[in-house]
């Protein structure tokens, strides 16, 4: 049975994609900047987060050890976070799958049509998350996809904690009919 | 912009793109995953994985390219591990899927955008305070799983493909 076409693409070709854009985007990275770069995105959120701090007050980015230590600044996970945002536009275009949702469906059927509410879970969860995804310092692209592929050991832990923990939630939150 | 700046924008716009064609970029996908009544982003991460590890040992092998394992710190990742999942499970969204959202117009990911620099900025603050604790409890090292257990990384990559590829038949039967 093949998909429809507004269905994309088999999510085994897709991920398979991604697994070669990963091994290329290695190769790319060690010969062009002389440093393997892996994929990863919640780093990009600590510079983020600096360069807004930064308008407000430089002097306490300046001295506070972790944005030291991450270093705020426009680099390469920055820019391919930003590149995920024009691929996605370009293929939801392309493909006219485009659409401005303000609430998901699975969310509006547990706690309706309301924006507030949509609006808050969806800070309080980031919230909670970004903390999460710097202590355990990745997230499912930097421990999920390139710890995996590397077969770090920490991969192996980190990937079933993510999952186990948000079933655990999802079904507290949304399992009920 | 730099060459840094320019490789890190046009492979980010090729991981978009593969992102919003599996369709993974979504709340109910997401959410779907940890109800078990729609596993097509496990589908999409494991053939991720299972490509990219058969590339990335080899090349590793070979001295081409340099891994770059996170630490096995142990109190970090269980209970980040387990902070960061809690989160997912509310908001639907992942550091880097939340971005591609709003690509394709999911304009609510902005909220969990916004909520992810706010944690971010507050790790920031608590660092030194986690430092000392949390952090501080069982650090493993920047190691791989095949040197910790001491095996040759293509029984890991080999188990991988096994374990992925009966869940593929399992997830298939199942219709999810």
């Amino acid at each position: 049975m093949l998909p429809k076409p507004q269905d994309g693409w088999s999510p085994y070709i897709a991920g398979a994609l991604v697994g070669l854009l990963a091994i290329a985007s290695a190769l790319a990275t060690t010969k062009l900047l002389g440093k393997t770069n892996y994929l990863g995105a919640s780093t990009t959120f600590v510079r983020a987060a600096g360069l807004v701090e930064n308008v407000v007050s430089p002097e306490h980015v300046a001295s506070n050890e972790y944005f030291r230590k991450e270093k705020v600044k426009v680099e390469w996970q920055f820019m391919l976070i930003l590149g995920v945002f024009f691929g996605a536009l370009l293929s939801s275009l392309t493909d006219k799958s485009f659409k401005l949702e303000s609430v998901p469906p699975t969310w509006e059927r547990r706690f309706g049509p309301s924006i507030g509410k949509r609006a808050l879970g969806a800070f309080v969860g980031g919230v909670i998350a970004m903390v999460g995804a710097r202590m355990a310092d990745g997230c499912p692209s930097g421990h999920g996809l390139s710890g995996m592929m590397q077969l770090s050991a920490s991969a192996f832990l980190a990937l079933p904690m993510f999952f186990l923990f948000g079933i655990i939630v999802a079904h507290v939150i949304y399992g009920r009919r | 912009m730099t060459t840094e700046h320019w490789l890190g924008f046009v492979t980010g716009i090729l991981f978009g793109f593969f992102l919003q064609k599996g369709r993974v970029l979504r709340f109910d996908k997401q959410i779907g995953a940890m109800l078990f009544k729609d596993m097509t982003i496990l589908k999409f991460m494991l053939s991720a994985i299972l490509v990219g590890s058969v590339g990335i040992t080899l090349l590793a092998q070979q001295g081409i390219i340099t891994p770059n394992h996170k630490s096995m710190n142990l109190g970090a990742v269980l209970l980040g591990g387990a902070l960061f999942g809690t989160g997912w499970g509310i908001m639907g969204f992942c550091p880097g899927t939340s971005v591609g959202a709003v690509g394709e117009g999911r304009w609510h990911a902005i909220f969990a955008i916004l909520g992810m620099m706010a944690g971010a900025a507050l790790y920031a603050e608590l660092y030194p305070f986690f430092k000392t604790t949390v952090l501080a409890w069982k650090d493993l090292g920047k190691i791989g799983l095949p040197q910790l257990i001491g095996v040759s990384p293509w029984i890991v990559v080999g188990l991988l493909w096994i374990v992925s590829l009966g869940l593929f038949a399992w997830f298939e039967k199942k219709g999810i």
